[in-house]
């Protein structure tokens, strides 16, 4: 076997049982570290397929940012945050059934779709995928305008923040 | 010959060769090299501590009039292993209560994330760990994980100091975070690279020479970010016992130290890749061991700053450190940043793309940067000063209003 696929195959795991754990971890703040090894082993799922980029942009944004202000959060409330009661209701099997159709029709899809099972080309030579990220967002003929809509709405959202902060004399 | 000229890439090709010789898969041989290679530096960084703590101790003494280690070894250069031995035999104490798992882990994330860094600082042209093109971006994201590894020792000690010197750490390595990425993005842009190793190769002049401020608030922010004076506000004795790492003992309190000694040389090594020009030097291109010399010797001139930094300031409060950031830092990287990038483009549309030019015009918009910043910063303390000089009110007792 490939060394590339044997790491595939220990870092999936890895993401599948921490997502699992996030949910029925106890402990609120276990849960988010749960998260965070989840959202790692996506990382290194994107870094597999040659999108460093993205595995960067994942560490840096969902690691470094959201999850430590969610562990932030939640350090400033009590410190043992666990339910006393059972973390299920009776609606859980619902919920499972759901859950299984949901994935036997999200496989089911992606089994028809044409590339499935195909291996992982590889890059041609002198590509630079970088760029041509950085291109498609500043063209005007692929993604310039839902990216500056999505700049415009993060200016938004910062002045909105700095502007509940404020203190009102 | 060959050996000398590049003793590792000979030693990593001879090494391919002989187990494609044993009939090993090829796929499966650059696996193991490149294991082994990430064994090495790995190894490498943290032997390179026991030097560097020595060296910090010396210069730390002789600052203070004293002769520091001396006894083991010639100019007690051995010092630090009786240091490690002892450390070794300690005891280690889980208070009651903590959380075991985080708070085991919490030591070894903030080292592994110190020596994560090393996967891409090149040492020479062709002895570099992984040429990733998103270098600059993957030190941003390492730096996240020590973050993480500061907090959850904070919080699993189930120590209130503990917790509030990872409070501490958040708000200072959050917030020192934003003017240091901003000033990453100037060598980026006058690179037009991101990858470390071709920023290095893009340096015919340094980036320290093309944009002077850059290289100042990168070296000053990383400062915060690696928490040490002037900005040890994570660990203020006198306010925190010891912040988030009280609760630690024997080799769990070293890891901890490691990682504060190697993120320090780490952060210097990183400076004199990004402005310092790297391995570049004369003969360098055809004499990869020579940029290594090279590279070693930029760094510890710049390593050698950050101790005297460390010796030499007073620690800063809270509330001084973060209006250095936000009200400092922060908007002097903003403009650069913008600045950098117009000229940049300027250059660009008027096709003047001559190097000399392109330094003249850089290094002049950063010297007219620096200058309205001292110019606005004067004005203030001008006003700072009028204020705290005019009379105070004078609070007056109630009883004696009364009487009049």
């Amino acid at each position: 076997m490939d060394p590339l696929q044997i790491i595939f195959f220990i870092f999936a795991v890895i993401t599948l049982v921490a997502a699992f754990l996030v949910v029925t971890a106890k402990s609120l703040v276990h849960s988010a570290l749960w998260l965070i090894l989840a959202l790692f082993g996506v990382a290194v799922l994107y870094v597999l397929l040659d999108a460093g980029f993205f595995a960067a942009a994942q560490v840096l944004i969902y690691i470094g940012a959201i999850a430590i202000l969610f562990i932030f959060a939640v350090m400033l409330t009590r410190k043992d945050l666990r339910d006393a009661g059972s973390q299920q209701n009776g609606t859980w099997p619902l919920a499972a059934v759901l859950a299984v159709v949901l994935f036997a029709g999200l496989f089911f899809i992606l089994s028809s779709w044409s590339s499935f099972g195909m291996p992982k080309p590889d890059m041609p030579a002198g590509a630079n995928a970088l760029s041509d990220l950085g291109l498609a967002l500043v063209s005007a003929n692929a993604y310039l305008l839902p990216f500056e809509l999505a700049s415009v709405l993060l200016v938004a959202a910062m002045i909105g923040a700095i502007y509940v902060s404020l203190i009102k004399k | 010959m060959e050996f000398l000229r590049d003793p590792i890439s000979f030693i990593g090709n001879w090494l391919e060769g002989l187990l494609l010789g044993w009939k090993m898969a090829p796929s499966a041989a650059t696996a193991l090299i490149q294991l082994l290679g990430a064994f090495i530096v790995g190894t490498f960084s943290l032997a390179l501590v026991i030097f560097t703590i020595w060296v910090e101790r010396k210069l730390y003494a002789r600052i203070q009039d004293r002769l520091g280690p001396n006894r083991v070894g010639p100019w007690g250069i051995f010092q630090t292993f009786p240091d490690m031995i002892k450390i070794f035999t300690k005891e280690y104490i889980t208070p009651d209560g903590a959380d075991k798992v985080v708070y085991n882990l919490a030591p070894i994330l903030t080292v592994s994330a110190v020596i994560l860094l090393w996967a891409v600082i090149p040492f020479a042209r062709t002895v570099v760990g992984s040429d990733v093109n998103v270098g600059v971006l993957y030190i941003v994201a390492v730096g996240a994980i020590g973050t993480l590894g500061i907090i959850m020792a904070g919080w699993s000690s189930n120590n209130k100091y503990a917790l509030f010197g990872a409070f501490r750490t958040i708000s200072q390595m959050v917030s020192y975070e934003v003017p240091m990425v901003l000033a990453l993005l100037v060598p980026v842009l006058l690179g037009r690279t991101m990858g470390i190793n071709s920023l290095v190769e893009a340096q015919t002049v340094w980036f320290a020479v093309l944009s002077p401020l850059a290289a100042l608030l990168f070296f000053f922010s990383a400062q915060a970010e690696i928490g040490r004076a002037p900005f040890d506000l994570l660990e203020a004795e006198s306010e925190l016992v010891a912040g988030y790492q009280t609760e630690y003992s024997g080799l769990k309190f070293g890891m901890f130290y490691v990682g504060e000694f190697l993120h320090a040389f780490t952060v210097s090594a990183l400076t004199a890749s990004l402005f310092l020009g790297g391995w570049r030097g004369p003969g360098a291109e055809q004499w990869p061991i020579l940029g290594m010399a090279y590279f070693f010797v930029k760094t510890f001139i710049v390593y050698f700053f950050v101790i005297v930094l460390r010796i030499t300031m007073p620690r800063l409060r809270i509330d001084q450190m973060l209006n250095f950031n936000w009200k400092f830092l922060t908007p002097v990287a903003l403009v650069l940043l913008i600045a950098t990038a117009l000229v940049e483009k300027g250059l660009q549309l008027v096709g003047q793309d001559s190097m000399v030019l392109r330094t003249v015009v850089h290094l002049g918009m950063n010297l007219l940067i620096v200058w309205g910043t001292v110019e606005i910063l004067r004005r203030s303390a001008r006003k700072e000063r009028q204020r705290v000089s005019e009379p105070r009110p004078v609070a007056i007792a109630p009883q004696t209003q009364a009487s009049d």
